[in-house]
């Protein structure tokens, strides 16, 4: 990489000098402390870690710059770091706990109160629900992935006792990662696939041994603004000024997508007939890996078979793909080895992401790319806490484990087998908290939750309203967050107010421990009195309510010490010492027994292969090979409503400014990206009286809302993109606004329950809907 | 010696991390600028999709001098995510071109 290397001025180091004694990650700079350090969240970001430098003058952050020796990121940061002063210090910021009267829910009544009276309130309620209803009725909440993630699973079993903590979430199909980190597990025995962006060494690019891919098959994700679950996106800049060509799946046509050799704009929801329309290509036409497909799959036969019939044509006439397109991208990508491939959330949201996730991972398998240079990287699951988790899972009492919450009609076995996370399945939450069992013996009524860093009435919940009203008459509400939230406003009788990444130590662990190329140290920059990180809460809250289990931890700094020796063999001070710390990487571990507990050669699945012909999604009720199914609103499966609802719209396209519902009140950002928008095809729009900048209704047969419309031809006369996850701090708090959360609100147009047998994958981005002119927000 | 800004505008993601690390770094007021990202596109030409972005220093930017004495990367260089930005002396700058990219690249003055 020559462009990267060659400029006069980018190795100087400016005169740094002064390192606290046992704090290399801190320099003195002209009189202000330099502090490195790696971010994940709060604010919401994905653990991708992107390295930097806060500069701290009097315990006050006055500067935000890129670690250009961050071996991955390299300096480069996006805005939301670099506005990372004005969430510190925003006049809205929650300094302090808060209380308010159940009956003032909804109102802008709250009390401020110390910790000790918030947690001594806490543990009351906690310990007089556990003696009048059982801690079975206390549920969490958490949401995408920040870095809660991690601890949030454990509140339920370790703090409130309870079975019903865990993963769980306000989501309908849990679509998003989990469908793809379950099917992963499943049919490979590993963590999830991730481009080989030479991600696990220092020397990155120029390690020995590593290729460049030819080709990244960019499927249902846009990465370059998303920087998703560990993926610094951007990567795929430095792989394009080496050579690597494009592929793009997507219904939108993306920047990448404009850039790239074949962009196959399909019809949402419609990616398991294009997989399925791939594979058939490549195994047709004989262009697979077949000493890979001989030795190391399982079923390949009946794979091809259930492939057969979606011939380029047929895939043409389901999809929108043209079918000399799919061809071309299907030789393409098969033929130019090594090449690679990642996949978005929009394969998971779908009721057909099984099928969708099972036609990319065979599609890689097949053209032998998994696992080797240039390939797909793929790992054996680790996590420096994840062994722990499932230890304070294990501490519930097993008559409290056999409450755990399912659907009582028998549905979502594979979910509720375990699958990748164990919580409790979101469309069965919301049946269970409405009541659709209450005559069954094994109902109970929820009291609790416990809501820890999401905003799921904004961004997550399908049918907002609808998981509003659920959870609006419950005994008691605790939120944990950094911002007043609309969720939290409804909802809350208390609320604890978190530290940002700057204000507290952490570790970061790209894809959550299933892909993880390094692990960086988050150093607290700034002192922060008033607020606490979600591990620490965590932490006090469990020597208070199960003491028993938390004896042996003191402080976050002890936690992550001990559980890093515990998994690595190293300690916290060692991943303090450097930007990064990098796991290194060993190709073709299939053939030299890396992916099993017993060494020997293979997958670690129940076959030893990858299971293109899946024994356990048929165990669980599921076809063992893909197939297609419409989603349940499209113009195929709902011809009746064609003429009322004639447009397909997709959802949840990223604006590089903002996560998901947060950043909203972030001045420099929002002035980036100030309104929810709608993406029109400039002829579409024409047809309907709309111009660019006018406020459009949005309706599906479920519901409706408003956003403005953008004119672009990155969507066809056919399709319209909203936004997702808008809600906005500058509106009247108090319900019935809420901050205008169900104005712009993209879940208000997706059915409940709309999930495959599995449990897993929801349109949240396909569906039909009609579009008019509106005078404003309001409709 | 002169300097001049190189912008590889063909590989512009639009990310608009120089735009705010200058306002950062320069403690710009609101509604300022030292550089501002325009876009183009998408529309096809000639069959074929056309979307730039265009990173245009204004006439407040002056190439980060006091880092670039500090031996520092000029902050809009060392922010971007697509690593398309390089500030460097003037008689480097078309070997820098041609080097760097066959096509798309623009060199400023500001």
């Amino acid at each position: 990489m020559d462009s990267e290397k060659s400029s006069p001025v980018n190795e100087a180091s400016p005169s740094c000098k002064n390192a606290i004694p046992g704090k290399p990650y801190i320099t003195e700079e002209d009189g202000v402390m330099k502090v490195r350090t790696c971010a994940w969240s709060p604010p919401g970001d994905h653990p991708v870690g992107c390295g930097m430098f806060l500069y701290v003058k009097d315990n006050k952050l006055v500067k935000v710059e890129g670690d250009p020796d961050n071996p991955i990121t390299q300096g480069r940061l996006c805005p939301r770091c670099l506005a990372l002063d004005e969430v510190i210090y925003h006049k809205d910021r929650l300094q302090h706990p808060m209380v308010r009267d159940r009956a003032d829910r909804g109102k802008d009544k709250w009390k401020r109160v110390s910790w000790d009276e918030a947690y001594d309130l806490i543990e009351s309620r906690v310990r007089q629900i556990w003696k009048d209803y059982g801690a079975e009725t206390i549920f969490t909440l958490t949401g995408t992935g920040r870095e809660s993630t991690l601890y949030a699973p454990v509140y339920g079993p370790a703090v409130l006792n309870t079975c019903n903590g865990s993963s769980t979430y306000a989501f309908s199909g849990e679509a998003c990662y989990g469908p793809r980190a379950t099917i992963t597990n499943y049919l490979l025995g590993a963590g999830v696939p991730e481009i080989d962006f030479a991600q696990y060494w220092e020397d990155r690019y120029d390690h020995p041994g590593w290729e460049c891919p030819k080709y990244i098959l960019v499927w249902g994700k846009d990465p370059l603004y998303s920087s998703p679950d560990g993926f610094f996106g951007p990567s795929i800049i430095d792989l394009m000024k080496m050579r690597s060509k494009i592929i793009t799946i997507d219904p939108r046509l993306t920047w990448l997508g404009a850039h790239a050799e074949y962009h196959l704009q399909l019809r949402p929801g419609t990616d398991a007939a294009v997989g399925m329309g791939l594979c058939n290509v490549i195994i047709k036409e004989g262009l697979y890996d077949h000493d890979f497909v001989d030795r190391w799959t399982y079923g390949f036969e009946e794979f091809a078979k259930a492939c057969e019939p979606w011939t380029p044509e047929r895939v043409e006439e389901v999809t929108w793909v043209p079918a000399q397109t799919l061809v071309a991208a299907a030789r393409a990508f098969a033929t130019n080895s090594p090449s690679t491939a990642t996949w978005g959330v929009a394969l998971d949201q779908s009721k057909a992401s099984t099928q969708a996730a099972q036609c990319f991972l065979a599609l890689v398998a097949i053209c032998g790319y998994l696992d080797v240079p240039g390939g797909v990287t793929i790992t054996k699951p680790t996590s420096f806490i994840g062994q722990w988790r499932y230890d304070m899972m294990d501490t519930l009492d097993p008559q409290m484990a056999a409450k755990h919450i399912v659907d009582r009609d028998g549905k979502y076995a594979l979910f509720n087998a375990g699958a990748a996370m164990g919580g409790v399945q979101g469309d069965t939450l919301l049946n269970w908290l409405e009541g659709k069992w209450s005559d069954n013996k094994h109902y109970y009524k929820l009291r609790m939750c416990w809501i820890i860093g999401t905003n799921p009435l904004a961004c997550m919940a399908d049918q907002p309203k609808r998981w509003y009203d659920a959870m609006k008459d419950l005994d008691f509400v605790v939120a944990q967050d950094i911002f007043m939230t609309p969720t939290i406003m409804a909802l809350a009788d208390v609320v604890l107010p978190l530290s940002t990444f700057a204000e507290h130590e952490g570790l970061v662990t790209p894809n959550y421990g299933r892909n993880q190329h390094f692990i960086g140290a988050m150093n607290e920059a700034v002192h922060n009195d008033n607020t606490k990180s979600d591990l620490e809460i965590l932490i006090d809250m469990g020597k208070r309510l199960r003491p028993e289990l938390w004896k042996d931890v003191d402080s976050p700094d002890d936690f992550f010490d001990q559980k890093l020796k515990d998994n690595y063999g190293y300690g916290l001070d060692d991943v303090k010492a450097v930007p990064a710390k990098m796991a290194g990487y060993e190709y073709r571990k299939y053939e030299t027994g890396g992916f099993r507990e017993d060494g020997k050669p293979g997958f670690n699945t129940s076959t030893g292969r990858v299971e293109l012909w899946s024994p356990v999604l048929q165990s669980f009720g599921e076809s063992p090979v893909p197939y297609f199914e419409e989603p349940e609103y499209s113009p195929v499966s709902r011809p009746d409503l064609r003429f009322e609802y004639p447009l397909v719209y997709t959802t949840g396209g990223r604006h590089i400014s903002m996560f998901h519902s947060e950043h909203r009140q972030i001045g420099s950002l929002r002035a980036m990206h100030p309104d929810p928008l709608v993406t029109i095809n400039p002829a579409t729009a024409e047809k309907y009286g709309i111009q660019e900048g006018d406020w459009v209704e949005i309706a599906s047969p479920l519901g409706s809302m408003v956003q403005k419309a953008h004119l672009t031809n990155e969507v066809n006369e056919k399709l319209i993109h909203v936004e997702h996850a808008w809600w906005f701090p500058e509106q009247d708090g108090e319900a019935p606004n809420l901050y205008g959360v169900f104005k712009a609100n993209a879940n208000n147009l997706i059915p409940h329950e709309s999930v495959s047998v599995t449990g897993y994958g929801a349109p949240y981005k396909n569906g039909i809907c009609k579009i008019r002119k509106v005078d404003s927000l309001e409709g | 010696m002169k300097y001049g800004m190189l912008v590889n505008y063909g590989l512009c993601i639009g990310c608009q991390s120089c735009e705010i690390s200058c306002v950062k770094e320069k403690n710009l007021p609101e509604g300022e600028w030292g550089i501002k990202v325009e876009q183009i596109g998408p529309e096809k030409l000639g069959g074929k999709w056309e979307w730039d972005y265009v990173p245009v220093p204004s006439s407040l930017c002056d190439l980060c001098e006091e880092r670039m004495r500090q031996g520092k990367q000029p902050s809009c260089q060392l922010h971007c995510l697509a690593k398309v930005i390089e500030v460097l002396p003037l008689d480097e700058m078309s070997k820098r071109m041609q080097e760097i990219s066959d096509h798309k690249v623009a060199c400023y003055l500001p």
